[in-house]
């Protein structure tokens, strides 16, 4: 029990199947064809600076949406009884049991020409396509990573401790102010999570904009994914940047998470 | 928290995000009745597609492989995780900290950039030792992102555990093994399980990964449905999801049974 020995085997396996691999993109990524150091990767890599923006931008807006639905879903769970609370809580995870892969393509029978939706909305003499655009994109993002960002809101919001509340009651909030200067501020760790989880799928991700999206919807993970085959110093250029950007972001919501905790 | 009573705005908006939820997932199993080809037209009802499915010895496979990959891959993670964690949990200060955030990389790291560094490792590595991508690299890449999520589960369970009850197991007549079986593992019981349950499901729902650790020949159902994606996806699939989702609610029914069954009887024993 006292013994470190137990984790020998996790390490070893995580210098080799975690550490390595990605010393092993940054090598790529620095390589040309013949093996011999070089930036051409990246010089190349810097070509798709304008995907790299638009997924940045579709990330952010889905996980924008996806903060704004999700926030009252979670508040409202936390007044629920426990017993309806579970059955909601596992309403909202069903579907992120289903494939990512058929939650996609779901969406891409419903939205559709002549799907169920353009049906639905000819019917009321409504006509328009509703695929193959950034907005059908963003709702798949939605789709997909909503759960993400209610459970760990939720969470953080059920463990507010309730005699906080009553005393902001007793000292004269109303229901707004107790959201806004009690429920708020504490729930912000489990935001900052909520984001975190969101985001970093929603702007790496391939498929969805693929799938859903229209001809100038290619995300930067479809890129990897394309060039990979033909070109792995590129790949790895264009992954390696993205990982660093990744891991700035993250460091910078810990930072602003843990300001938060303390103010 | 308290609870109060929840108004009929709030109700319709828990109804509306519900609907957004599960509208998708009903036409995706409504399609599977129809005894046309496509999804758009309606041609009448049909379980035709349910035969062909069950025919169809490509899906099947690849069916059994996905379940093959989630069982071994979350059992392996779980061994390994929970090991893991107890050997971790005796660092101390810095190199417990360095150990954990590199455990979390896989985590951080997104899926695809995961996916790529797996694939140049076992191409590098398959050129030195003769081998191909398939089972076996899919198997070991989906444990590899599922022990940080069985490290991450069992870990706080092991900060509230008590030290002195094993200690009092080893003075009352166990031996280490007899200790750790009978106090340890038990404590630690309720964390292994839900990192096992993560595992599971996180490997059952992964694409990325699969797609890029594959190789030539190896398909589970994941990596079937995006290659189906990308010309047509023919109506077996929307029967394959449609069992899916009688499969996951069973289960969950069965979850949620046995938890107010065990929590019925803590209470009796509370009493």
């Amino acid at each position: 029990m006292k013994s470190k020995k137990l984790s020998i085997p996790y390490i070893a396996w995580m210098v080799i199947f975690t550490m390595i691999p990605i010393v092993m993109i940054g090598i790529t990524a620095f390589k040309d064809k013949s093996g011999n150091f070089s930036l051409e990767a990246f010089s190349k890599a810097f070509g798709y600076t304008g995907v790299f923006m638009k997924s940045l931008w579709i990330a952010l807006i889905s996980t924008v949406i996806c903060l704004v639905l999700a926030y009252p879903l979670a508040y409202l769970l936390t007044k629920m009884k426990s017993s309806t609370q579970r059955v909601v809580q596992m309403l909202i995870m069903v579907p992120m049991w289903m494939n990512f892969l058929l939650r996609i393509y779901a969406w891409k029978i419903l939205l559709q020409k002549n799907g169920p939706l353009d049906m639905a909305l000819s019917l009321l003499g409504i006509h328009g396509t509703y695929i193959n655009n950034t907005g059908a994109v963003v709702v798949g993002m939605v789709y997909e990573y909503l759960p993400f960002m209610v459970l760990p809101i939720f969470t953080v919001m059920s463990k507010i401790d309730g005699q906080l509340i009553e005393a902001a009651q007793d000292l004269g909030s109303n229901n707004i102010t107790v959201l806004r200067k009690v429920i708020f501020p504490l729930s912000i760790p489990g935001v900052i999570s909520g984001i975190t989880m969101v985001f970093v799928p929603t702007a790496s991700t391939f498929l969805v904009a693929e799938q859903l999206g229209g001809k100038d919807d290619t995300m930067i993970g479809d890129v990897i994914d394309r060039i990979f085959l033909t070109d792995q110093s590129t790949g790895s250029a264009i992954s390696l940047v993205l990982m660093v950007f990744i891991l700035v972001f993250l460091i910078l919501m810990n930072l602003f998470g843990d300001e938060e905790a303390i103010a | 928290m308290k609870r109060n009573k929840i108004g009929v705005a709030s109700k319709i908006y828990i109804g509306l995000i519900f609907l957004f939820m599960y509208i998708p997932i009903g036409v995706l199993i409504f399609m599977s009745f129809n005894s046309g080809k496509t999804s758009t037209v309606w041609k009448g009802f049909s379980l035709k597609w349910y035969g062909e499915l069950f025919k169809s010895s490509e899906l099947m496979n690849a069916l059994g492989n996905t379940l093959i990959i989630a069982l071994l891959a979350s059992v392996f993670a779980t061994i390994l995780g929970t090991a893991a964690a107890i050997g971790i949990h005796n660092f101390k200060g810095k190199s417990r900290a360095v150990i954990q955030n590199v455990s979390n990389l896989p985590i951080i790291s997104p899926d695809i950039v995961m996916g790529v560094s797996l694939m140049l490792l076992f191409s590098f590595f398959g050129v030195i030792f003769h081998f191909e991508m398939g089972f076996w690299t899919v198997l070991i890449s989906h444990v590899c992102f599922c022990v940080p999520f069985v490290v991450l589960n069992v870990t706080p369970r092991l900060r509230r555990m008590d030290q002195s009850i094993y200690d009092a197991a080893l003075d009352l007549g166990c031996n280490q093994w007899q200790a750790f079986y009978k106090v340890v593992l038990h404590e630690l019981m309720p964390g292994i399980f839900s990192g096992l349950l993560m595992s599971f499901t996180y490997s059952m729902d992964d694409v990325v990964i699969t797609h890029f650790t594959q190789g030539a020949t190896f398909n589970n159902l994941s990596t079937k449905i995006f290659e189906k994606l990308k010309r047509q996806v023919p109506p077996t699939i929307n029967a394959l999801s449609a069992l899916l989702f009688l499969a996951i609610i069973i289960v969950l029914i069965l979850i949620n049974v046995l938890d107010r069954r065990a929590e019925k009887r803590e209470a009796k024993r509370g009493e």
